[in-house]
């Protein structure tokens, strides 16, 4: 992992500068301004409905700003013509969090899409390229499978496996360990830092598992109602002195290292409450 | 002071009402709106596609065909069928009084091309093909997937909605063709059986009373419920949200909206024809 001081001197592949977003009316993003630096993961972190999502959809410019500015790649995305713009869309990969994989093509030309509109390679040159891929997220040999065949963690590695196969300079992912057990989750953090490591690629990661988010992060992008609440390396986030912090971060601890009994115990303690404990003690 | 509430109630769910009926006129002119906006960029991919480096795809466009058109031949051949001995029982029946039935071909003839042919087809690949658009379009939507093609670089409109429009305006006529073969044989056949004259004869019969015209009266309208079905389709699917219980709402109101604009249309077209 890269020391704070060595990335701060790279240059910036992502920069936002007072981005302010609406849906309606409600303000959802209250001038957010942040960076991404060349070959960093940032992680982007905050509770439910803090704007994490929203906020990596004016990223890829799926949504309309109210104002503010979005720099990719040294390039203002409100100055590019379409032709531009969809050249630059060619340098950025994204995972979604459901892998958004079209249901009616095999898992194969799902990965080969990108390369089948935007490249004149023949067949046989995109098939090596998607078996190399596949190979990256370990998912060879199912190239045949259509996604409904998939288990969830093979859903998210087929998309990151599509997201890279034009060979990004930017990657996203949206909540990658959301709905996958703790060992697939883990995997998945795994890969997330061979990418960086092996391709060198800048990778930006929305989640709200804070293990993954130490374990995998450059520096993180803490949001809190649409505003950034502190932005900065894995060590200052987790030492910093501010209570709101600590409370977002903690209380996600709290249940994550909750033991089971412990657990059970709450739930039936909720659940049945003192006819249930009354129950239980008739010999 | 009671008569005065009532009268006050009255007023207010009036009112509300109107409102109701205005909110869902501006929705109503809002997705047609939405309807000509997505007609008019799919006309430019169309066109501007392979200079935007975005050329609409030969294969999509087949693959759609063969989903539009193939799997609806034999539907489209037994409604079609049926409607044709329907009007030759009819016509039979009503020009009997007048001891006119062998004028029953130039009822059957008119009928079938002009009117019933396109009517029956478009009603049949609205329910079937412009149901499935809006379906596939709106589970597109709630699974990301036409965020993920549209962050790949992919225009939805020249991916998804060109390459279904292509193929609907080519498959609809095609079918109302296919639809005027089967409806016109079918009455002959019981038009021979009933009254005695050869097929032949009948046939000669359909080809001296039939002008161009007539078929490009029918096969027109063909092309305009081709749009009208593709269109609402996508429009419907488009708004999906809220789950699969979303995408079930919205592929039944394409079906509805379809067949409705349809029925509509057909009746302008009607209208417009006889006095021009
Ligand atoms: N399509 C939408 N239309 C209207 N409001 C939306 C839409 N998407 C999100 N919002 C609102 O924007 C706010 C931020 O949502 P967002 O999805 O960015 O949160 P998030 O931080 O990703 O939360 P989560 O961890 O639950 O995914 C929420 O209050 C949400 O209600
Ligand atoms: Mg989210």
């Amino acid at each position: 992992m890269a020391k704070p001081t060595d990335l701060l001197s790279r240059p910036k592949v992502i920069e936002v500068t007072d981005l302010v977003a609406h849906y309606g009316d409600r303000m959802i993003l209250r001038g957010v301004t942040m960076d991404v630096r060349e070959g960093e993961i940032m992680v982007i972190m905050g509770g439910s409905g803090s704007g994490k999502s929203t906020l990596l959809r004016h990223l890829l410019s799926l949504e309309a700003k109210t104002s503010g500015r979005v720099r990719l790649l040294d390039q203002d995305i409100d100055d590019l013509s379409p032709v531009a713009f969809q050249e630059l869309r060619k340098k950025m990969g994204v995972a979604f969090q459901s892998g958004a994989l079209f249901s009616s093509m095999t898992v194969g030309e799902n990965i080969m899409l990108p390369l089948h509109e935007h490249t004149r390679l023949d067949r046989s040159t995109m098939e090596i390229m998607v078996r190399m891929k596949m190979e990256v997220v370990s998912l060879a040999g199912f190239e045949n499978l259509m996604p409904s065949e998939l288990s969830g963690g093979m859903i998210k590695r087929a998309a990151v496996a599509r997201a890279i196969v034009m060979d990004p300079r930017l990657l996203f992912f949206d909540e990658p360990s959301a709905g996958l057990d703790p060992v697939v989750a883990s995997a998945l953090d795994d890969l997330i830092l061979k990418l960086r490591d092996a391709m060198g690629m800048s990778i930006v990661v929305v989640t709200h598992e804070l293990e993954s988010a130490f374990k995998i992060a450059d520096r993180i992008t803490v949001l809190d109602h649409g505003d950034i609440l502190f932005l900065g390396s894995v060590e200052e986030v987790r030492d910093h002195p501010s209570e709101r912090i600590q409370n977002l971060l903690n209380r996600r601890t709290e249940e994550e290292v909750l033991d089971p009994d412990e657990y059970l115990r709450r739930l039936t303690g909720m659940n049945v409450g003192d006819g249930g404990a009354r129950a239980g003690n008739v010999p | 002071m009671a008569a005065d509430g009532t009268a006050r109630n009255t007023i207010h769910g009036l009112r509300r009402r109107v409102e109701s009926l205005g909110r869902k006129t501006v929705a109503g002119v809002e997705e047609l709106g939405h309807g000509g906006t997505l007609f008019g960029e799919s006309l430019f991919w169309l066109i501007m596609g392979p200079r935007r480096r975005q050329p609409v795809r030969l294969d999509a466009v087949v693959a759609q065909m063969v989903e539009v058109g193939i799997g609806a031949v034999p539907i489209v051949a037994v409604l079609t069928a049926t409607i044709g001995v329907m009007l030759a029982i009819q016509g039979i029946y009503t020009l009997r009084t007048f001891g006119a039935e062998s004028q029953v071909t130039l009822g059957i003839a008119y009928s079938m091309v002009r009117e019933f042919s396109p009517l029956i087809t478009g009603i049949l690949i609205a329910g079937r093909s412009g149901s499935a658009l809006a379906a596939r379009i709106g589970i597109m939507k709630i699974n990301q997937e036409i965020d993920a093609l549209r962050v790949m670089g992919i225009e939805p409109v020249r991916f998804l909605v060109v390459p279904a429009l292509v193929a609907m305006v080519v498959m609809l006529p095609a079918l109302t063709l296919f639809g005027d073969l089967i409806g016109l044989l079918a009455a002959g056949i019981y038009v021979s059986a009933d009254l005695g004259i050869s097929l032949s004869a009948y046939a000669d019969n359909i080809i001296n009373i039939l002008s161009p015209n007539d078929l490009w009266h029918g096969l027109g309208k063909s092309v305009i419920f081709a749009i009208l079905i593709t269109l609402i389709g996508v429009v419907n699917g488009a708004a999906v949200s809220g789950g699969a219980e979303g995408v079930g709402r919205y592929t039944t109101r394409a079906v509805v909206h379809a067949i409705s604009a349809i029925v509509v249309t057909d009746m302008l077209f009607a209208f417009v024809v006889t006095r021009g």
